[in-house]
């Protein structure tokens, strides 16, 4: 029932110069509720109008696409966003960039502190609560982007490159903040990213997207975000067949790369 | 006293600081490589030493210094200036500062004249023949006259006589002023002289008007010799004046000159009488000729060795009165630089950058003098409180129509003479603020008026600059549609708007708030313009997400997010209105800083123009530091999201 359902998604660009850019073409896919689906694809193959069509940030050229079988038409609290940098409003202070969509809502403010308390315990941010969000470090500031999103309760988060600015050991806890999130929540979540073995740990489903137009060029259901829940993460990486699959996707994208150099030469 | 003190301590804190910076340059291994940045930390020592420098050249070149030690020097220096100025007529006489006799360069120039006319006539196309023939005549016998002056077989046993007097008096003048006790004074003459000294103050004393209040131009060096010296300079001055007078009076004109310029004077004169309408031209080429033999008359034309002896006397004065002035020569060089004390007639002025570079105690002192608020300026202090009426503000707030769409009508007098008040009549008197409430304290004064427009215009150029601004960078109809009308009137410099203005809103606060006003709206709009437009997409996506309207978009995000482009926008904008008050005040008004340093202009009231400059640098900054702890407080953030 709440599920996200894309069909014929259609969407066409039209440049300054007046060229057309098929960015998304006939895109149809079906994601269920609690599923982790994460999108990896060069850049240019339309990953972020998905996610931002999604956003309902823009409108399709055509088609359609539903949640919980409503049309999605401009944004909206039931599907949060978390962007590569953050995107925190940086004149407030953690707690007070959490409980902005619940002050918005003007909902309770006894209710929304209890709240805030919460996530930032979750999050792994006690006591952060009257800190500058300037003053935080990368992986703290998406912590609080988390956080803000989760506070308003989404069926479904979009994460753009959610991780894509951190260094390496940040990001690896804070790919482990992701499973745990997913795992105890439940949420429905796509996430998109440029790095192959984030996308093969996150990844209950993958899509690797390919340019031009941008399709969904292969689709692989995979164990390690399950596995990721109980095991280390570094342990899953020496696994066989993550280095298996990493080395076929990085093939495919360095071959459409490869393609993409090609057509403009 | 207080000079001489500072003096003191300025110097030695130099001559300290250099040395103790050359001892640290020394000792530290830092400055062993040269564009290390290190080298220019701290250095507290040569700020001393700037700042020291500074008020050092400020004290020498506006002769504080010359004050502070030698307070009655700038009075002895007028005595002989007054000196110098009645010897200045004879001086000219005699090629002693000149290069040449005066009588020589004066029949030099009526030698030049004189053929000047007569190539012009002799080439004249308008003259006939016969005019030439006569006019050129006159110009021969003009000529002729100058040997009658120059000749030494002419000159009159009568003139030899009194030249002689003349230098007599000038030798014995010379020979009195070198005894010790000349000018001879009685014990009374010297009280009475004392007291004149002590009525007329100090050097560059500044006095109250009793009667106004308000403060008369200062009296720049005093007149009354005060010094034995000066007394001396004075008397010899005063002889020198009859002296000069006496030999400009003498002319040296025997009878045979007299007969000739009589002669030809009267010949020309009938000839120009004969002469009909149409032949202007002669006439006026007869009137210059008699111009030049008039001049030839009144010259002073002597003989080449009729004046030796006097020429002698007068350098021998000259010499003696220098001799006189002893260390008061070397006080003129050293501490009046780049001008000195100069006479002019009865009075005394100081000519160069003591002039218009006040000193620093006058200036002081003026301040001082200035800031109490029973002095003030033009009857107004600079900044005071004054206790007005709250009813005052409540009358200037309510608009008085409150009153007039009453029902009812004002009150009529009756036949009695009587007025009955009624309720419409009780809420006109409320509404105008005729009525007693309680005083509050208000700041008034020239200081609080020039702040009240730059703060009054700076509001409203905020208040309506930002949501425009912000809307013109939101929303492509405003861009639009506001762009062209605010392009348009924003590159004129705000003060060709004035003329304008004023003219139109009046020279009073209306007229200057607007003119800021204008000054401020377009910096805030264009700064909030580019604060809105400049707001990342992902934070307003982020805020959409999180399922704020649009109208909490505006409040907590674009605007929170324009705050850093708003202040900096409000900094430069109390720059430039600052600015332009000043200069707005200078064209019109009756209060504020500017129209004192515009009034001041016109009285030559150097430390008043000094005072007011002082002032407004100090507020300007003022006005910087408080934004810019503002600006530190509000949006710690900035450049750091």
């Amino acid at each position: 029932m709440s599920d996200l359902i894309s069909q014929n998604l259609n969407m066409i660009f039209k440049t300054p110069k007046g060229e057309t850019v098929h960015a998304l073409k006939d895109l149809n896919f079906t994601l269920k509720k609690g599923e982790l689906l994460t999108v990896l694809g060069p850049s240019g193959c339309g990953k972020t109008t998905l996610l931002n069509i999604t956003a309902g940030f823009i409108k399709p050229t055509s088609g359609n696409i539903t949640l919980n079988n409503k049309e999605i038409d401009g944004p909206g609290v039931e599907r949060g966003m978390v962007f590569q940098q953050g995107a925190l409003f940086e004149w407030l202070t953690v707690a007070e960039n959490v409980d902005f969509g619940l002050r918005m809502k003007k909902e309770d403010p006894i209710e929304t502190q209890k709240k805030v308390d919460e996530w930032l315990d979750i999050v792994g941010l006690k006591g952060f609560g009257n800190t500058p969000t300037y003053q935080l470090s990368g992986g703290m500031q998406q912590r609080v982007a988390l956080a803000r999103c989760l506070i308003n309760n989404p069926d479904l988060i979009l994460m753009d490159e959610p991780l894509g600015a951190l260094d390496a050991l940040t990001r690896e806890k804070m790919q482990s903040l992701v499973l745990k999130i997913w795992k105890e929540t439940g949420k429905t979540i796509i996430l998109i990213t440029h790095s192959v073995e984030e996308a093969l740990l996150l990844g209950e489903r993958l899509y690797v997207m390919a340019p031009r137009p941008g399709r969904i060029h292969k689709e692989y259901n995979l164990p390690f975000a399950s596995m990721g829940l109980k095991e280390d993460l570094r342990e899953i990486k020496k696994n066989k067949e993550f280095s298996q699959k990493r080395e076929e996707i990085l093939e495919m994208i360095w071959n459409m790369e490869e393609e993409i150099m090609g057509k403009d030469n | 006293m207080l000079t001489q003190i500072l003096t003191f301590l300025i110097f030695f804190a130099v001559i300290g600081c250099i040395l103790y910076g050359r001892r640290l340059i020394r000792t530290e291994k830092v400055d062993a490589v040269f564009g290390n940045p290190e080298r220019a930390l701290g250095g507290t020592h040569w700020v001393i030493v700037g700042s020291s420098f500074l008020l050092l050249v400020w004290l020498y070149y506006s002769w504080d210094i010359a004050k502070g030690f030698y307070p009655k020097s700038a009075n002895e220096l007028c005595q002989v200036a007054k000196v110098n100025d009645s010897l200045l007529g004879l001086k000219y006489q005699f090629p002693i500062e000149e290069r040449e006799f005066k009588s020589t360069s004066q029949i030099k120039k009526e030698n030049k004249n004189l053929k000047i006319i007569k190539n012009e006539i002799q080439n004249s196309k308008e003259l006939n023949g016969q005019q030439k023939t006569i006019l050129i005549s006159y110009i021969i016998k003009a000529n002729q006259l100058i040997p009658l002056l120059t000749n030494e077989n002419l000159i009159e046993d009568e003139t030899k006589k009194k030249i002689d007097d003349i230098t007599g008096k000038i030798n014995l003048l010379t020979e009195n002023f070198q005894k010790p006790d000349y000018p001879f004074e009685t014990e009374r003459e010297l009280n009475e002289r004392l007291k004149a000294v002590k009525e007329e103050g100090g050097w560059g004393i500044t006095k109250v008007d009793a009667g106004s209040g308000s403060i008369e131009n200062t009296l720049e060096v005093p007149l009354v010799p005060a010094t034995y010296r000066g007394l001396k300079f004075h008397a010899a001055a005063q002889k020198l004046n009859l002296i000069s007078d006496e030999f400009f009076k003498l002319r040296n004109h025997n009878p045979l000159f007299k007969s000739k310029i009589k002669e030809l004077k009267e010949e020309i004169k009938s000839y120009r009488k004969d002469l009909s309408d149409n032949e202007e031209i002669a006439s006026t080429y007869a009137k210059n000729i008699v111009k030049i033999a008039r001049r030839i008359e009144f010259a002073s034309i002597y003989p080449p060795n009729a004046l030796d002896k006097m020429q002698a006397a007068i350098i021998k004065f000259d010499n003696a009165q220098k001799d006189a002035q002893g260390g008061l020569r070397f006080i003129d060089m050293f501490l009046f630089p780049a001008g000195t004390i100069v006479a002019s007639g009865p009075s005394c002025s100081e000519q160069g950058s003591g002039r218009w570079l006040p000193k620093p105690s006058d200036t002081f002192n003026k301040f001082v003098l200035m800031s109490k608020p029973s002095v003030g300026y033009k009857d107004i202090p600079l900044l005071w409180i004054q206790m007005v009426d709250v009813s005052k503000m409540i009358g200037f707030i309510l608009p008085d129509w409150i009153a007039d769409i009453l029902p009812g009508e004002y009150p009529v007098h009756t036949k009695d003479g009587i007025v009955k008040q009624n309720f419409k009549g009780g809420v006109l008197k409320i509404v105008t603020g005729d009525f007693n409430l309680f005083k509050v304290p208000v700041p008034y004064g020239h200081i609080w008026d020039s702040f009240l427009r730059v703060f009054l215009g700076l509001i409203f150029g905020i208040l309506i600059g930002v949501p425009l601004g912000l809307f013109m960078g939101l929303n492509r109809f405003a861009k639009g549609f506001f762009d062209p009308l605010i392009e348009l009137y924003r590159p004129v410099p705000p003060l060709a708007w004035a003329p304008l203005i004023i003219s139109v809103l009046g020279i009073d606060n209306t007229g200057k708030v607007f003119l800021l006003f204008m000054v401020s709206l377009s910096i805030m709009i264009i700064s909030a313009r580019a604060g809105a437009s400049g707001t990342q997409l992902s934070k307003i996506h982020a805020a959409h997400s999180l399922g704020a309207s649009k109208r909490q978009i505006l409040r907590h995000v674009i605007f929170p997010n324009s705050l850093p482009e708003i202040l900096t926008g409000i900094r430069v904008a109390v720059g430039m209105c600052w600015g332009t008050l000043v200069a707005a005040e200078f064209l019109a008004g009756t209060t504020g800083i500017g129209f004192v340093e515009n009034v001041a202009k016109k009285y030559f009231q150097y430390e008043v123009i000094w005072i007011t400059i002082f002032i407004m640098g100090m507020l300007g900054l003022l006005f910087d530091i408080t934004l810019r702890k503002i600006i530190d407080k509000t949006i710690p953030w900035r450049g750091k999201g």
